[in-house]
C-alpha cells in the first residue's frame, strides 16, 4: 500500500523536542495529546492546483509548463520543462526550447503567451493565457494534472495532492504536511482546546531542473492571512501561547508578514523570506513538517527551530527507523519541547525560546 | 473571507455559494436568488448553453454568476468543480446540492429497474453530493462556518410506484444530511434537507407527463421560501423540512 491509500492520520510522526534533543517516535493521530491546550496551531488551506500543462511550442517542440504560483493580474509565472515526464528525475530532464516574449505556447485548445522571461533563469517565464475567469479554469482543470514526483510509481490523481480542508487552489504543489490530518485529528485538537487557525499560502515549486533556478528557490510567494487568524496569532503571542504552524509554507507566511512594516497584519501580501538557521523566528515556536535531510531547503529551515546536532541526531533516526520522507511520507513535529512548562508558558517573555541561533 | 461565525442565522450578503443543477428549474432559481441578496454564486450544470445563458441573465441584473460546466455524477469533477468555485467567489459558504436525476423515463417498477439505471441514480442523486459534500465541507469545518443543503422530495418519505430509484437516493440523502449535521455539529457547519415540493419543473414534466403545470409551485417562489430557509435563525442543523406547508 503507497502512502496516499492510508488513512490520513496513520502516518508517523517522528517528534524532536528541540531544547533537549529528544526523539520520539509517535503516530499523526497522537497529535493532539502531543500538543498543549492553548496551542494555536496554523493550517495552510491552499488547495493544489492541476499545474503541469502538457503542450507544444510554435515550433512543434515538447514542452512542459508548471505554473508556479497564482497570477498576478493576468500573468502567470511557470517554470518550462523539455520532452520527457514525471519518470525523469526532474533534474535529468531535457532543457526546454529557449523561447522569447511573444512565444505561443499550445495545450489542446488552451493558449499561453510567453510575456517574460526571467534573467536568472531561461526556463522561468511569465505567461499570459488566451481567457480567463470561468473559461480559463475550467482550461485549467481540463488540461492540467498535478504535479509528479519521479520517486512515485504511478501518477498522482488531483484528489491525493489535496488536504482535507482545502480551500481556495493556490497551491502548485501540495502543502503536503497537512495532508496526513483528517477531522479525526482536527476534531480532537479542537475538542483539546488547541486552537485551529488558517491562511492561503501559495506553496511554489520544489524543483526545477536548473541549478541556477533551485538554488534560489523558494521563489517569493503569495500569501493571504484572515482578520480572525491574524488576531488569533497576535492574542497567542501576547498571551504567551505557542503558536505552532503545518507546514513549512505557514512558517514563511507568519515569518513573512512578521516581517512587513508594522508586523503581522491580516491581508495578502508576497514573500521573498528564505528562512535558514540565521534567522530567529518572530512568530512561530515550532512545527509539522515532513521528513527532511540535510541539504534540501526545508532542512535548512528547521536550522531556525532546532539546533544543527538535534536535528542531525533527528535525520539519522528517522533514516534508521524507516521513516518516509518527501511529499506523500510521514511528519515531523519540532517544539521547543513537549512540556509547555519546559518551553514557553503564559506571560513568559520570548526569551525563553531555545538560543540555538548561532549554533550551526 | 472574514468575519463571524454564522451561529444559526446567515446573512447572505457577501457569501459564496454553490449550486448544482442551475441550468434551469429550482437551481436556477435558487441561483438568482442567491445571487440577487448578496451572494457570489456558483453554477453548475451539464450542459453548457443554458448554463451560461443562466449565467449571463444574473450578471445582467449587477449579480455575481459563474458558470462551471461538469456532471456532479463524476467522481473525477468532484475536486475541480470545489476548487474552480472557491478560485472565482472564494472558499465557499453555502452549498446546495440540487442536481439529481429520476433515471430513465417513463419511471419503472423495481423489478423492471436494471440494475445500472440505479447505480446511476444514486451516483447523481447520493454519491455525487456525497462526494461534492466532503471536499467543500473541510474548508467549512476549519473556517468554523457553513451550511450544506441537499434538496430532498416526498418521495423520500412515501413510497410511490415506479420511483424506486430516485426515492431511494433522497431517502439517502436525507439520512447522508443527518449523519453529516451530528458529525459536523462542533465545527460549526449546518445541514438541511429541504423538500422543494411538486413544482412546475421539466424534472416534474419528465417523470408526471399527464400534470397539470398549472396546478404545480413556480420554482421561483419555491427557491425565495428555501432562501428564507436558508437565513433562518431556527432550524437545526440535520432538519428535513418542507419548503412549502403541505
Amino acid at each position: 500500500m503507497t502512502g496516499f491509500e492510508r488513512a490520513r492520520d496513520d502516518a508517523r510522526l517522528l517528534v524532536l523536542e528541540a531544547r533537549n534533543g529528544r526523539l520520539h517516535d509517535r503516530a499523526v493521530g497522537d497529535l493532539p495529546e502531543l500538543l498543549a491546550p492553548g496551542d494555536l496551531l496554523v493550517l495552510n488551506d491552499a488547495a493544489t492546483l492541476p499545474a503541469s500543462l502538457r503542450g507544444v511550442t510554435g515550433a512543434g517542440d515538447q514542452v512542459e509548463l508548471r505554473l508556479a504560483g497564482p497570477p498576478t493580474g493576468d500573468r502567470w509565472p511557470a517554470v518550462l520543462f523539455g520532452a520527457g515526464d514525471w519518470r525523469t528525475r526532474t533534474e535529468d530532464r531535457a532543457a526546454p526550447p529557449a523561447v522569447a516574449p511573444g512565444e505561443r505556447l499550445r495545450f489542446g485548445e488552451l493558449v499561453a503567451e510567453v510575456v517574460a522571461v526571467a534573467l536568472l533563469s531561461p526556463r522561468l517565464v511569465e505567461v499570459r493565457f488566451d481567457r480567463a475567469g470561468d473559461a480559463l479554469w475550467s482550461a485549467l482543470y481540463q488540461v492540467g494534472r498535478p504535479v509528479q514526483y519521479a520517486y512515485h510509481d504511478r501518477d498522482l490523481a488531483l484528489w491525493t495532492v489535496q488536504t482535507a480542508y482545502a480551500g481556495r487552489p493556490w497551491a502548485v504543489e501540495m502543502p503536503s504536511a497537512g495532508r496526513p490530518l483528517g477531522w479525526r485529528v482536527l476534531g480532537a485538537l479542537r475538542r483539546r482546546g488547541i486552537e485551529l487557525a488558517w491562511l492561503t499560502h501559495a506553496a511554489g515549486l520544489s524543483s526545477t531542473g536548473d541549478p541556477v533556478l533551485d538554488a534560489a528557490l523558494p521563489l517569493p510567494e503569495q500569501y493571504d492571512i484572515p482578520e480572525r487568524t491574524a488576531q488569533a496569532v497576535t492574542r497567542a503571542r501576547s498571551e504567551g501561547r505557542r503558536v505552532l504552524a503545518v507546514g513549512t509554507t505557514v512558517v514563511r507566511a507568519l515569518e513573512g508578514a512578521a516581517r512587513q512594516p508594522g508586523g503581522l497584519r491580516a491581508g495578502p501580501g508576497t514573500t521573498a523570506l528564505v528562512i535558514t538557521e540565521h534567522m530567529r523566528p518572530r512568530v512561530v515556536d515550532g512545527l509539522v513538517t515532513g521528513i527532511h535531510a540535510p541539504g534540501e531547503s526545508h532542512y535548512r529551515l528547521l536550522g531556525a527551530f532546532a539546533p544543527a546536532a538535534a536535528l542531525a541526531a533527528a535525520s539519522r533516526h528517522a533514516d534508521r527507523r524507516g521513516y518516509r520522507p518527501h511529499e506523500l511520507g510521514d511528519l515531523a513535529l519540532v517544539v521547543p519541547s513537549l512540556s509547555v512548562d519546559a518551553g514557553l508558558r503564559p506571560g513568559t517573555p520570548r526569551a525563553m525560546r531555545p538560543e540555538h541561533a548561532s549554533t550551526a | 473571507m472574514s468575519g463571524a461565525p454564522y451561529g444559526s442565522s446567515m446573512n447572505l450578503r457577501d457569501t459564496a455559494s454553490l449550486v448544482t443543477g442551475a441550468s434551469r428549474g429550482l437551481g436556477r432559481a435558487l441561483a438568482e436568488i442567491l445571487a440577487a441578496a448578496g451572494s457570489r454564486v456558483v453554477m453548475v450544470a451539464r450542459e453548457k448553453a443554458p448554463l451560461e445563458q443562466a449565467a449571463a441573465a444574473i450578471r445582467a441584473t449587477g449579480g455575481v454568476a459563474h458558470a462551471l460546466v461538469a456532471d456532479v455524477g463524476d467522481i473525477h469533477a468532484v475536486h475541480p468543480i470545489a476548487a474552480q468555485a472557491a478560485a472565482l467567489v472564494g472558499p465557499i459558504d453555502i452549498l446546495v446540492n440540487n442536481a439529481s436525476t429520476l433515471g430513465p423515463t417513463p419511471l419503472r417498477l423495481l423489478l423492471d429497474t436494471e440494475c445500472e439505471d440505479l447505480s446511476r441514480v444514486l451516483e447523481v442523486n447520493l454519491v455525487g453530493p456525497f462526494r461534492l459534500t466532503k471536499v467543500v465541507a473541510g474548508s467549512m469545518a476549519l473556517r468554523g462556518r457553513g451550511l450544506v443543503v441537499n434538496i430532498s422530495s416526498d418521495a423520500s418519505v412515501e413510497a410511490y410506484p415506479s420511483w424506486g430509484a430516485y426515492s431511494i437516493s433522497k431517502a439517502a440523502l436525507d439520512h447522508l444530511t443527518r449523519i453529516w449535521a451530528v458529525e459536523l455539529a462542533e465545527a460549526g457547519v449546518r445541514f438541511l434537507s429541504i423538500d422543494p415540493g411538486e413544482m412546475n419543473t421539466r424534472m416534474h414534466a419528465d417523470a408526471m407527463p399527464e400534470a397539470d403545470p398549472t396546478t404545480l409551485a413556480d420554482p421561483a417562489k419555491v427557491a425565495a421560501r428555501i432562501a428564507a430557509l436558508i437565513a433562518a435563525p431556527d432550524l437545526a442543523s440535520g432538519a428535513r423540512v418542507q419548503a412549502v406547508a403541505s
